[in-house]
């Protein structure tokens, strides 16, 4: 469905440019949610961002690789050229619904309108279609909430109402960037079994994007782990939990606080991750690694296949089951 | 519970005035809030957004004026108390914030920014007694102390958090209030500033109403928890107790929401409680009741007062428990 | 002030040569005023009918007015009338414009009675008040001054007001408020430090707009003194030579638009200095 292929995103000069992400492949099948997982900077939202097209500009630009949905490459098209040229379709939604909703419309004009766009046709039909997607996203009363303004729907129904202006283009993947983190852990769980229910209701494909290792245990299929602007490590989402390879990954599992039963003090990860194009060779994550080798400061490290399905980014991963 | 207490607060109100669609609305942002901490306990407050945690947290660093109620800080009634109670107050009892890129003024140094309460109140009799207080401050919440003399702008997210820790015990006060701390933080930083906070905790003996919508945070670092909901406590006792088996039926709900980072523990799709009613239209009896599937009838129209129940000084505001 | 702060303030000006030209014009202007004395070939005073109007030449660059003076000279002179109104007007408006906005954002029922005050004045034209005011209190440099700043004060005040009102929901401004800070420890330690930067901008704009109303009023014959010289009078006493001496017209016309236009430009590099993506793009954090 989706492929990405080395996709790395450059900002400053064009003689010397950081890479903010750095040569990022990951694939996306149908039906599949695969969360994308880093701490701040990592480049995962950038990542989200050129897989739609949606840089801002001027600033980050696309330097290498392509992205392609249903082996057509996209790097080069811009948002409405990909969906005039009918290959596949893709879809957006962000943290905060209410800077993505125009205040002073109401929610149907705004769904309509979505439907308007993608599919062509007239307003009355559009309304129905949009009462339709209300339905779809479990909106309660989608009847009367279409005549609703975005102020007087809650964070979760803001987000729902996002969603549902999402699916008006019948997207085939669905990019999630954090959409639930401004919102209650109750809230959160009902929009997040939403999305698992749109996804295979829909056949959809969703790129999930998130810091929250939580989140991602309880919706994903896979998951890629970002850091310093690279996937250090995939895996499918029982085997990353259960046995995580790359000390980076073990070292975020182990911080939470929630599966750190009873010791007093959490454990923590040394340091700050590197800014980026700051590490010249070697790993990105050798400055804080509790195993770090003389190798691993001027090498780059390869990508192992731990097992099958299992790929880290390490010249030295942990074994199955190893302590740190 | 144990130790002496320091901080009693009964009965505590908090209303708003609000307009909505041009007419005036009185919104109980607190309901009859009482509770109390002993020197160097954790009272880890939890509940959705909205439920008033924000504005106890606030009224208790005099940010916010009660509509009624008692604050009793180490014996002395602060509600009523001139200046002097005031002040008192406000040196003893610190808030640190969610935000560590907004509590800072960006054109204000680390020093100035940390030395601010005291600086306030008249502390220091000298600039060099001030500038190795500040030193030492900083080097207890883990930063170089020559961080002084740069600007938060300079500074990581964490480190600007660790800021503001500091500004909040210097001088040493003997209760924090921490709104969501650690929320703003990236996982990995968040741990090291739980540790700091877990570790002036247990050698200023500090006690902290720690505000927070993350369980496992508040796991870590709390030993009571008090649920909220709708201004008010539904649920308190000790924080395994609490989290380990729930008895209100919102805190099974907020419990079962928690997204645990274990894939085979899977819950979505299994909760469907839908949205907190909005303040401007508070339920006559539980305000729990509509979203509650153990609700009866009497629950409609009698709100439930809280009781002892059980084991671990455990309190509930539930009929049918 | 460290040496780089002082180049990251300058550095929207080498980025962009216009704000630099304009920053040069600033600067001569500036010395001009100061060394008017000896920068000046002749007396600005001093009649000489045997050379009236005549027009520009190698001893006279600019030529000279209808009495024979020489108009570099009284050029050049303006320019101490144009700065001393320009500051004056930008001290006037800051001085008055400043409490009145941080107090009327602080205290809202002071803040009521004040906007109400500020909007009145505001529905007046700059110019409208500024002739009225010179009418009823006899012209001077002082009313000019006056009577151009409080239409400014006005636009001053309200931008204040709106700038601390933000300040004031600002969390620092909260946690400063939690440990017990006063009305003058916010003022003086959060709000003030923090509006340095806007009411730097909104200075040069005002300064720029001082020296066109300068300029009207005195061409109007309301404005500075007659026998003291300024570009505005000079204007208003060669306005009928307009088709034999254009030079007359020419030279202090110029000089008017030179400096209002730079500080406009002045203004715009300042106010993207602190647009924080700018500031990004210049390699400091926001």
């Amino acid at each position: 469905m989706l492929t990405v292929r080395d996709l790395t995103v450059s900002v400053g000069p064009e003689t010397a440019p950081v890479d903010i992400v750095a040569g990022v492949s990951f694939g996306l099948a149908k039906g599949e949610i695969l969360g994308l997982v880093g701490e701040s900077g990592c480049g995962k939202s950038m990542t989200s961002l050129a897989v739609m097209g949606l840089l801002p500009q001027p600033g980050p630009r696309v330097r290498a690789g392509r992205v392609l949905l249903e082996g057509c490459d996209v790097t080069q098209l811009q948002p409405w050229q990909r969906v005039e040229a009918g290959h596949g379709r893709m879809a957006m939604i962000f943290q905060e619904p209410m800077t993505s909703l125009n205040p002073v419309r109401r929610i149907g004009d705004q769904i309509a309108e979505a439907v308007r766009v993608h599919e062509g046709i007239p307003g009355a039909a559009a309304l129905v279609r949009a009462r339709e997607l209300l339905e779809l996203v479990r909106l309660p009363d989608p009847k009367m909430q279409l005549s609703a303004y975005p102020h007087q729907l809650s964070g979760g129904q803001r987000q729902r109402v996002m969603i549902a202006i999402a699916l008006a283009c019948r997207p085939q993947v669905l990019v999630a960037d954090e959409p639930t983190t401004a919102l209650d852990v109750t809230i959160q769980v009902q929009i997040l079994g939403l999305l698992r229910e749109l996804c295979n209701r829909l056949d959809m494909a969703i790129l999930f994007i998130t810091h929250d290792m939580g989140v991602i245990a309880q919706l994903a299929d896979r998951v890629a782990v970002m850091y310093a602007g690279r996937i250090v490590e995939t895996a499918a989402v029982d085997g990353l939990f259960g046995a995580p390879r790359h000390h980076y990954t073990r070292g975020l599992m182990d911080c939470m606080p929630s599966r750190n039963s009873g010791a007093r003090r959490l454990p923590t990860i040394s340091g700050q991750p590197p800014l980026p194009g700051s590490v010249a060779a070697g790993c990105v994550f050798a400055l804080r690694c509790a195993a770090v080798r003389d190798e691993c400061r001027v090498a780059t490290p390869p990508r192992l296949e731990a097992s099958q399905g299992h790929e880290v980014l390490c010249a030295f991963p942990l074994a199955r089951g190893e302590l740190p | 519970m144990s130790g002496n207490v320091i901080l009693d607060v009964r009965d505590m109100m908090v209303s708003f005035s609000a307009r909505r669609a041009g007419r005036k609305y009185r919104v109980q942002a607190v309901d009859g809030v009482s509770l109390s901490l002993a020197e160097g306990e954790v009272l880890g407050i939890v509940g959705e957004s909205g439920c008033g945690k924000t504005t106890l947290g606030r009224t208790l660093v005099g940010l916010v004026q009660p509509d009624s109620g008692n604050i009793n800080l180490k014996g002395t009634e602060v509600i009523g108390a001139g200046g002097s109670g005031l002040r008192e107050m406000r040196l003893n009892v610190r808030m640190v914030f969610q935000d560590p890129n907004a509590s800072l003024n960006p054109r204000r140094t680390i020093g100035d920014s940390v030395a601010e309460a005291a600086d306030i109140s008249g502390f220091f009799k000298s600039r060099a007694e001030r500038s190795a207080a500040i030193a030492a401050t900083l080097t207890a919440v883990g930063l170089n102390p020559s961080f002084a003399a740069r600007y938060p702008y300079e500074l990581s997210g964490g480190q600007r958090q660790r800021v503001g820790i500091a500004r909040a015990i210097l001088p040493t006060p003997s209760i924090f209030v921490a709104d969501e701390p650690v929320s703003a933080l990236d996982v990995s930083v968040q741990a090291q500033v739980l540790n700091l906070m877990m570790d002036l905790r247990d050698q200023l003996r500090l006690a902290m109403l720690f505000i927070s919508h993350d369980l496992g945070v508040i796991r870590q670092i709390s030993s009571r928890v008090a649920v909220m909901y709708m201004g008010r406590i539904v649920e308190q006792a000790g924080t395994r107790t609490v989290l380990d088996h729930p008895l209100h039926p919102y805190t099974r709900a907020l419990v079962a929401a928690i997204p645990k980072p274990d894939p085979s523990r899977r819950i979505l799709g299994a909760i469907e409680m839908g949205e907190p009613p909005s303040l401007f239209t508070r339920p006559h009896g539980c305000a729990y009741a509509p979203r509650c599937l153990m609700a009866s009838d009497r629950c409609l129209v009698d709100v439930p007062q809280l009781r002892s129940v059980g084991a671990d000084g455990r309190t509930i505001a539930c009929h049918n428990v | 002030m460290s040496s780089n702060s002082v180049t990251l303030w300058l550095r929207p000006f080498t980025a962009r040569p216009i704000a630099l030209a304009g920053l040069g014009v600033l600067v001569a202007t500036v010395l001009a005023a100061v060394f008017a004395p000896w920068l000046s070939p002749y007396d600005p005073y001093a009649i000489d009918p045997l050379i009236r109007l005549t027009p520009p030449n190698v001893t006279h660059w600019f030529g000279t007015d209808q009495f024979g003076r020489d108009t570099l000279s009284r050029t050049i002179h303006s320019s101490r009338m144009a700065l001393l109104i320009g500051s004056g007007v930008v001290v006037f408006a800051l001085a008055t414009g400043v409490p009145a906005g941080v107090l009327s954002a602080l205290f809202p029922r002071l803040g009521h009675l004040l906007m109400r005050m500020v909007d009145v004045l505001m529905a007046f034209p700059t110019l409208l008040l500024a002739l009225g005011l010179i009418v009823i209190l006899s012209p001077s440099v002082g009313t000019v001054i006056l009577a151009i700043g409080l239409g400014y004060m006005t636009t001053t005040t309200r931008i204040v007001y709106g700038l601390t009102l933000r300040l004031r929901a600002e969390t620092y401004v909260e946690a400063s408020r939690s440990m017990g800070a006063g009305t003058a420890w916010l003022i003086s330690r959060h709000i003030l430090p923090n509006l340095v930067s806007p009411l730097l901008v909104q200075a040069s704009f005002v300064f720029a707009f001082a020296q066109l109303g300068a300029a009207s009023l005195d061409f109007l014959g309301l404005g500075a003194p007659p026998d003291i010289p300024s570009w505005g009078n000079m204007l208003a006493e060669s306005r009928t030579f307009i088709t034999r001496a254009p030079w007359l017209l020419f030279f202090p016309g110029m000089m008017i638009v030179a400096t209002a236009f730079s500080l406009n430009l002045v203004g715009d590099a300042l106010r993207d200095r602190l647009d924080p993506r700018f500031r990004q793009v210049f390699g400091e954090k926001g």
